[in-house]
């Protein structure tokens, strides 16, 4: 089959995660995979992004189903069930306001930077090596370093159900597969 | 002496819980699959030659092979 030019944005989502490593500021990009799969349903009504661009799908693919990293087995009932998908939405969205909110404290004054990355919203991190001072607000870092912390939590989620279950078990609870979803639901009505 | 018969089969989704990743639609090797509108994944029976690569990549497992009446 033909490839394309992106079939190869797996590449840009593993770079992702590499240079969070080395400036944490880059997580700022990340906010990529959050808009354009946004705009595709809602100007379009499709899921585009999910079907063609999704780097991390395509990362997952790759490792599960190419290098074999993965079971391939059944995905458990409960797990593609609506109620685990719209719960892990929800449950994402609270995490992510309250990362916001501890952004808006340190922009506030009210709290210092901290310069840690929880990992599955439990173990903090610590991240310091990846932050060498920013021309903006410490709230810009802060934001960061949150951001980072949901992208390498939903990361590490994934690889482990790729590792259980199919390659793209990820993409079955992702919550913003599920947000697009919902989305290209309402405007099929 | 009895003959087997090998009846056709075909793939068919499961709509309710199809998560509309694409995933089947990237293997299908007869573009016999569509994402409909966002929603869900639907099969071109008419295309569909049963070869069951998109019932063994789908991550949620919503697709299965059907047999079909000739």
């Amino acid at each position: 089959m033909k490839k394309h030019w992106y079939d190869y944005l797996w590449i840009l989502s593993l770079a992702y995660l590499i240079l969070g490593f080395f400036n944490i500021l880059f997580a700022w990009l990340g906010l990529l995979c959050f808009f354009i799969p946004l705009i595709i349903s809602i100007g379009w009504g499709t899921k585009g992004y999910c079907n063609r661009y999704c780097g991390r799908g395509q990362l997952f693919a790759l490792l599960g189903g190419r290098l074999g990293l993965s079971r391939k087995k059944d995905i458990p009932n409960w797990m593609k069930s609506r109620w685990f998908r719209y719960g892990f939405l929800i449950f994402f969205f609270i995490m992510f306001f309250q990362m916001l909110w501890s952004t808006y404290l340190v922009f506030a004054g009210a709290k210092d930077l901290r310069q840690v990355v929880t990992l599955l919203w439990t173990f903090r991190l610590p991240w310091n090596w990846a932050y060498h001072g920013t021309l903006f607000h410490p709230g810009v870092a802060q934001f960061a370093f949150g951001f980072y912390s949901v992208m390498l939590t939903s990361t590490v989620l994934g690889l482990i159900t790729m590792v259980l279950f199919k390659p793209r078990s990820w993409c079955v609870y992702c919550p913003m597969g599920t947000m697009t979803q919902l989305i290209c639901r309402a405007k099929a009505k | 002496m009895e003959t087997k018969i090998r009846r056709k089969k075909k793939a068919s989704v499961e709509e309710a819980l199809c998560v509309a990743c694409g995933c089947c639609r990237k293997v299908c090797p007869k573009q016999a699959i569509e994402i409909w509108k966002g929603v869900t994944a639907r099969i071109c029976a008419e295309k569909c030659i049963g070869c069951g690569k998109c019932v063994k990549e789908c991550p949620a497992s919503v697709i299965s092979l059907q047999e079909v009446q000739p």
